[in-house]
């Protein structure tokens, strides 16, 4: 009988099962296998095995010296100040064969020595670098605001269902319409944001460059994202909100515990399991931003707004370059897989340990 | 004896049935598949209308039209082109004609169009490849200065004409005196919220004035020492002064800035004219973009014709383009949305560009302007490369850096590409 049983579960997987692996797994083999060759979009030469040179592009990252300047009698060269004036490097690694290919990412001094780090792909380490940045901003705030709004709309008060409607409408509202909307509010000269900033701060004018500026345009982008997305965590965590026994808030309010208390030994533990479930759904589908940053900033400023979904799609069909895009795309792919498995291994439950 | 007769018999009723069927069929037009892009109404119902006369015209050919979504058509093209499913006849956007002709997707059109219609062209009127022509279009469009004469007299600013255009260094300053004057508005517009080809198009030709170019146009494999090379360091800085002294906004929010009067100039394409027009009547000039030192440059090359290498019946494919490129044709569409004709015989016959018409001297600017975006397979890459590199430099990127990794991007996408046709490297 037992082995009966597990036969016919089997059977029941096997419809979600070819459908994942004729939506996933195919075209992920198939992006896989495409990573090795030199395959573009247009092109009468036949496509190529080239093995893991797509890869190599993509990854090489390495250290060099700067060399410092050095004037006719050998000396170092001094600016006015007296600091050492380093070489342009260049000039230097293009006339390399082996470091042609290279970039340089940062420089930096260690005493008087300066270093450089050098890559071949600049913007898939700054896409990289930015796509984490992204997701620990957007996470907390989302979900932080989530929470906030689910308590909000599950207590007592009047109008709820309008309010869950309200916070609910960004979500169905298509992320392009919202990301051009945003992009007049952000806007430096005549956006409303700095507008009611300038009347709030005494009519003064304040020229915040929301999307221009480096330090800001990603705030700026998960500000945004966070909103429109946050109706949906809402829904789910007020869904895991209603299912926590009312007995125990009975009994919690019988041992005098207040609602700061009730929310932590109560909400909280309740809502476990939900929770769990948000924030990795949460954190996958941060890590895949693109249309904000599509319709918004593309990539800029100076790559600051650049995310590794974005760099695939603008290598694979602006550049033509579908095996590199593909390339962009599995190291994506794994890199969500491998942060998925991990919270769920850190959030796993006490018996599942 | 007998039966072979009836076999003869038979046999001589079948190839005469046979024969019979061959006559009608080729009584039926044989029709032939288009695809255009989606633009605005005026202008495509202008293109059905054109379809349906050649339909009329003769007997042999049908054209069946298909639209297509402006903002995908190329990815849309490329994906189809790749699966082999390309119609018989398509519009392409110039600078992407190249690409498709070396990789084989659109045949040469010498051969199918007579001499005399590819020699009346105008070099925008013509996509090219290796020294053939792929693609041929029945209009241009050519970059101008908009601005508002009762302005610039305000601002004591001259107005500036195809004999004497501004100087770039002359401009700057006209645009600086006006920030001085008024500072809440941005003086020039340079479309700065459009995004992609906008920037090759619309800026590239100031290298080209300044004497520099993206690449080397004499062997289209190198662009180390040229798109960052001296000149064309210099238009990026002037350039990127106009972002950092509040000249120019780093990204429009509209269209209206000069309608509404915060900004004095505009600098696009000649599509603006019948909107410009309709506001400011006289008010309007049309100056030619500024000169870097070798004369006001502008793009050339628009929407294109060609015939896919998989049509099976190119001939036909032919007599259709060679319809639409008849100089009443191109008038007729030139009518309807001021687009610049790419023919004498066609400028002579149009509303506004023949000899005495109000906007001539745009068609004079379009001929003696007009340098077309590089015409290689790898100019997707230029493309990009140019257009990421002018949006760091807006927003504050070193300038040399910029362009050095835009130079390497190219070079690199060159020798992937092994040498896109002009010789390996």
């Amino acid at each position: 009988m037992a082995a009966r049983k597990d036969y016919n579960g089997i059977w029941f997987t096997v419809p979600a099962l070819a459908l994942l692996s004729f939506s996933i797994v195919v075209p992920f083999l198939a992006a896989a296998v495409l990573t090795l060759t030199d395959q573009r979009m247009l092109t009468p030469n036949p496509t190529e095995f080239v093995g893991l040179e797509n890869y190599s592009r993509l990854l090489s990252i390495k250290m060099r010296s700067v060399p410092k300047q050095v004037d006719e009698q050998g000396e170092l060269a001094r600016d006015a100040d007296g600091n050492v004036i380093y070489e342009r490097l260049r000039p230097i690694l293009r006339a390399d064969e082996k470091t042609r290919a290279y970039q340089i990412m940062t420089e930096f001094n260690f005493g008087e020595s300066r270093y450089a780090v050098l890559v071949k792909d600049l913007v898939f380490w700054k896409a990289l670098g930015n796509t984490f940045y992204f997701v620990i901003l957007v996470v907390p705030i989302q979900i932080g605001v989530a929470l906030g709004l689910a308590l909000l709309v599950n207590s007592s008060i009047k109008g709820r269902t309008a309010f869950r409607t309200f916070f609910f409408a960004p979500v169905v509202t298509s992320m392009v319409v919202v990301s051009i909307v945003w992009s007049f509010l952000y806007n430096q000269h005549s956006g409303l944001i700095n507008q009611v900033l300038g009347v709030f701060s005494g009519g003064g004018v304040v020229a915040i460059n929301w999307l221009g500026s480096e330090q800001l345009a990603l705030p700026s982008i998960a500000l945004m994202s966070a909103w429109q997305g946050a109706g949906f965590q809402m829904l789910i965590i007020l869904a895991g909100l209603q299912s926590v026994d009312k007995q125990l808030y009975e009994a919690a309010r019988l041992d005098g515990a207040n609602v700061w208390r009730q929310f932590i030994h109560v909400t909280l533990p309740g809502l476990r399991n939900t929770l769990v479930f948000v924030v990795i759904a949460t954190t996958i589908a941060a890590f895949s931003l693109f249309v904000q940053v599509d319709v918004m900033t593309q990539g800029g400023p100076n790559d600051a707004t650049a995310t590794l979904i974005y760099h695939a799609v603008r290598s694979g069909f602006r550049e033509q370059d579908v095996a590199y895009g593909a390339s962009v795309a599995v190291v994506y792919f794994l890199l969500v897989l491998s942060v998925a498995l991990i919270q769920r291994w850190l959030t796993r439950s006490a018996d599942e340990r | 004896m007998q039966p072979i007769r009836t076999v003869l018999t038979t046999l001589f009723a079948v190839v005469l049935i046979g024969a019979l069927c061959v006559v009608r069929a080729a009584a039926e037009p044989v029709e032939l598949k288009l695809w255009r892009h989606e633009t605005r109404a005026d202008e495509l119902e202008q293109s059905f209308a054109a379809i349906e006369r050649f339909n009329q015209s003769q007997e042999w050919w049908v054209v069946n039209v298909e639209t297509l979504p402006a903002g995908s058509y190329t990815s849309a093209i490329t994906a189809s082109a790749l699966a082999g499913q390309l119609p018989c006849i398509l519009d392409l956007d110039q600078p992407v004609v190249p690409n498709f002709a070396w990789s084989g997707h659109i045949q040469p059109l010498e051969g199918l169009l007579s001499p005399a219609t590819l020699s009346a062209l105008t070099s925008g009127g013509k996509g090219t490849y290796k020294g053939h022509v792929y693609s041929v279009g029945q209009f241009d469009v050519v970059l101008v200065i908009f601005a508002v004469r009762s302005t610039l007299e305000r601002y004591g600013i001259r107005i500036a004409t195809q004999e004497e255009p501004y100087t770039a260094d002359e401009f700057r300053e006209f645009l600086r005196r006006i920030k001085a004057e008024s500072t809440n508005v941005f003086p020039l517009d340079l479309n700065s919220r459009n995004t992609e080809e906008w920037l090759p198009y619309g800026y590239s030709p100031w290298i080209q004035s300044a004497g520099g170019d993206l690449i080397d146009r004499t062997t289209y494999l190198r662009a180390d020492g040229v798109i960052n090379g001296p000149k064309a360091i210099e238009v990026a800085y002037w350039y990127k002064s106009l972002f950092d002294e509040g000249l120019a906004e780093q990204r429009t929010v509209d269209e209206q800035a000069l309608i509404q009067g915060r900004s004095v100039f505009h600098y696009t394409g000649s599509w603006e004219i019948n909107r410009y027009t309709e506001h400011f009547g006289d008010d309007l000039v049309l100056m030619p973009p500024p000169d870097f030192g070798f004369g006001p440059k502008s793009g050339a090359g628009s929407w294109h014709w060609g015939i896919s290498k998989s049509c099976e019946h190119p001939e036909g494919a032919a007599e259709f383009i060679e319809f639409l490129m008849r100089p009443e044709e191109i008038a007729d569409l030139s009518n309807v949305r001021s687009l610049i004709p790419t023919t004498d015989e066609g400028a002579e016959l149009s509303n506004y560009f023949n000899p005495d018409a109000p906007y001539r001297k745009l068609y004079e600017y379009a001929r003696e302007y007009a340098v077309k975006r590089p015409e290689t397979p790898g100019y997707p890459k230029i493309s990009a490369a140019f257009e990421k590199a002018y949006l760091d430099i807006r927003y504050g990127k070193n300038v040399e850096d910029a362009l050095d990794t835009a130079a390497d991007a190219i070079e690199y996408d060159i020798k992937r590409n092994r040498g896109y046709g002009f010789g390996d490297r």
